[in-house]
């Protein structure tokens, strides 16, 4: 589904990604999780078609990118700590302008189907900014998935959640996960990264430093690769448990 | 590299001599304008002045498309030191030009009776929106790109700009016109000359400016090896 | 036409979310009417033919007033990353911003609408022609056009707001002059034969300014 070849990324004279290797298969959760800065929001960018490349080969479905851009927007859904949704208009409004703009033939009957999933029924035509965190979190993923996309980047999609809102989540996240779709999700958080995702990879100083699969890995495993590709203090964050 | 020095020195003697020419020609040469007097001869610095300027300005518009083309950092360097020696060159033809108003109409700015005045002004306006657009951009790509993009719509706006100012005072509208200037034959070859001389200043002073500007970016790109203690 | 329904929808958005608050059209308005009356006092004292600065202090009015709509259009986006949200949509870059500039042309539509009848009991002249609609439609145009291309500029960077008429003013100086002169040409009852040259110069200037925004906004909003 995904393949990275050597994949750099700079900004003028600093270099967030530095040579990145990954493949993912079809139907593949990853969770990719490094410290703050080392360049996990750039890697989903990047393959978000929201960033361009500076060198290297990505390949989404076969198409190349930043070539075939817009042919890979349509299969993929971006989820981020940011809701991309507009405060002004209502969560059923928010919907149906996205409906809209991806091209999808029975809107509202998709817009209802979504507002079911999610939960989000009763506040449809309340203003998206008067909606809670969590719940803004979870119209970003209906409006992520509107258009059924067969991959699902998901960009520390925990951030600023209570324990009852991200516990929502994971259900909604093990739904769409369930369908076969292919998810990459980035995290700092181990444990999180170990819930239900099949491989695990770290991220760090711009390259993929560390892949596995997670039905052989215990959380002290993992935080042992961790610490030792990772260090203590190379950012001054400790990993959460 | 030793190749691109000697064109900067060629260049540098090339422009001394001709500026030192120029000169001559101006002040010693060329006859004395009837009418005016010797203030006429602040004439061929301004036109010559105000050619580099929007000589200068194309030469910005080139490198910006050139830059959103290839990526290629250089011509946003390029870019920039072109903006550089521009601005400075249109200063020059606002401040000579504003002294030729003084001593033509008597006013240090004669809206109606010299649009060329204005025109340069709003030129040089849109330099400045250039350097404060670039000051205020953060991160070098995002900055280069924004450059570029706004060069080429500043240089756009520039006929438009030229026209519309001619056309204000006028009833009806001329596209090309012949301006009451007769020149004699000395003075014309002054002024050619003098339109020589300053593109080949405008040349070599681009050139270093250019140079400068590389070294500038080498040494961001230490910087930041430094810094992070990586390879780039 | 997919391309089309798209640029509406965008078109669509906007004006629901400004219907919803009204934030944009009440500033909007407040501040022509502030900018009419100070102009009105300032002048009233000096100049005996009010009617002479009346062209004049229109287009300001107008060239402030685009500012501050092109500014919110764009503040807009920014918000919760909306414009990511666009940018991943699976459509051509350009369909932004013809969407987004259509919008502006509408809302400053709608606010010179409201300012022109109460600028024509202010000056005691009727502004309500053809012609003059026309040269004003024509000048909006001319904002709206390369307004909302410099706007996706100014608001990515430090000084935000006060970027846009930096880098506008300077551009749109020909639309002003033009709508200006043509404006004073209709008050003054000139046939339309003395005007239309600057007509002509306002569609030129609406026309490339188009072609030349859009080549260029896909450069402005790609990362």
């Amino acid at each position: 589904m995904i393949q990275i070849q050597d994949l750099v990324k700079s900004f003028g004279h600093s270099y967030a990604l530095q040579g990145v290797d990954l493949e993912v298969s079809r139907g593949q959760f990853l969770t990719v999780v490094g410290p703050n800065g080392a360049g996990k929001t750039t890697l989903l960018r990047i393959l978000a078609t929201l960033l361009r490349p500076t060198s290297g080969l990505v390949h989404i479905d076969g198409l190349d990118l930043p070539s075939r851009s817009a042919e890979i927007r349509r299969r993929i859904g971006f989820v981020s700590h940011q809701s991309l949704t507009y405060g002004k208009l209502t969560v059923e409004e928010n919907l149906t302008f996205y409906g809209r703009i991806y091209d999808i033939p029975a809107v509202e009957e998709r817009v209802d189907t979504l507002l079911d999933l999610v939960g989000l029924q009763a506040r449809r035509h309340d203003p998206a900014r008067t909606l809670s965190r969590g719940m803004q979190q979870r119209l970003s993923i209906a409006r992520a998935i509107i258009h059924q996309p067969s991959l699902m980047l998901l960009d520390e999609p925990y951030t600023g959640l209570d324990q009852q809102a991200a516990d929502m989540l994971r259900q909604l996240l093990q739904t769409i996960a369930a369908e076969s779709r292919t998810v990459v999700m980035t995290t700092h958080n181990l444990q999180r990264a170990l819930e239900f995702c099949d491989t695990v990879a770290i991220l760090a100083k711009g390259r993929i430093v560390y892949q596995a699969e997670v039905a052989s890995l215990t959380l002290d495993d993992l935080r042992q690769a961790y610490w030792h590709y990772v260090g203590n203090g190379s950012t001054g964050k400790r990993a959460e448990t | 590299m030793s190749k691109s020095f000697r064109i900067e020195d060629l260049l540098n003697w090339l422009s001394g001599l001709s500026i030192i020419v120029a000169l001559y020609l101006v002040f010693v040469y060329a006859p004395t304008e009837a009418t005016m007097g010797h203030v006429q001869r602040i004439f061929y610095f301004h036109v010559s002045s105000a050619w580099v300027g929007f000589l200068a300005f194309f030469v910005t518009l080139v490198a910006g498309v050139a830059y959103l083309r290839g990526g290629n950092r250089a011509w946003d360097i390029l870019a920039l030191s072109s903006v550089e020696i521009g601005i400075t060159f249109t200063a020059m033809a606002v401040i000579t030009g504003s002294i030729w108003a003084k001593a033509t109409w008597n006013a240090w700015w004669p809206w109606q009776q010299e649009p060329r005045l204005v025109l340069v002004t709003i030129l040089l306006l849109l330099y400045l929106s250039y350097l404060v657009l670039r000051a205020f951009v953060e991160g070098e790509e995002r900055t280069a790109r924004f450059a570029a993009v706004y060069g080429i719509v500043a240089f756009v706006s520039v006929p438009f700009t030229f026209m519309s100012v001619r056309w204000w005072q006028r009833l009806h509208p001329v596209i090309f016109e012949r301006e009451g200037m007769h020149l004699a034959p000395a003075m014309l070859a002054t002024f050619l000359f003098s339109l020589l001389a300053f593109t080949i200043l405008y040349f070599t002073l681009l050139l270093h400016r250019r140079r400068l500007g590389k070294l500038a970016d080498q040494v961001d790109g230490l910087k930041e090896r430094l810094r992070t203690g990586e390879g780039g | 036409m997919s391309y089309l329904s798209k640029v509406l929808a965008i078109v669509w958005k906007d004006v629901v979310a400004e219907l919803r608050t009204k934030e944009m059209f009440s500033s909007m308005l407040v501040f022509a009417l502030l900018v009419i009356v100070i102009f009105n006092f300032s002048f009233d004292l000096r100049v005996e033919n009010i009617a002479q600065v009346a062209p004049g202090v229109l287009w300001v009015t107008f060239a402030f007033a685009s500012t501050l709509e092109l500014n919110r259009s764009l503040a807009l986006e920014m918000e919760n990353d909306c414009l990511d949200g666009l940018l991943l949509a699976p459509m051509d870059r350009s369909v932004i911003y013809f969407g987004k500039m259509l919008g502006n042309l509408v809302f400053i539509c709608a606010i010179e609408a409201l300012i022109l009848p109460i600028f024509s009991v202010i000056f005691d002249l009727n502004l309500i022609r053809p012609p003059l609609l026309l040269t004003i439609f024509l000048g909006t145009v001319g904002f709206a056009g390369v307004g909302t291309l410099l706007s996706a500029i100014a608001v990515n960077t430090r000084a935000r707001e006060v970027m846009l008429p930096v880098l506008l003013f300077p551009i749109i100086l020909p639309v002003v002059i033009a709508a200006t002169k043509a404006t004073g040409g209709i008050l003054d009852g000139l046939p339309l034969g003395d005007i239309a040259h600057w007509l002509r110069f306002l569609v030129a200037f609406d026309i490339i300014f188009l072609v030349v925004s859009y080549m260029t906004f896909d450069f402005v909003v790609q990362g």
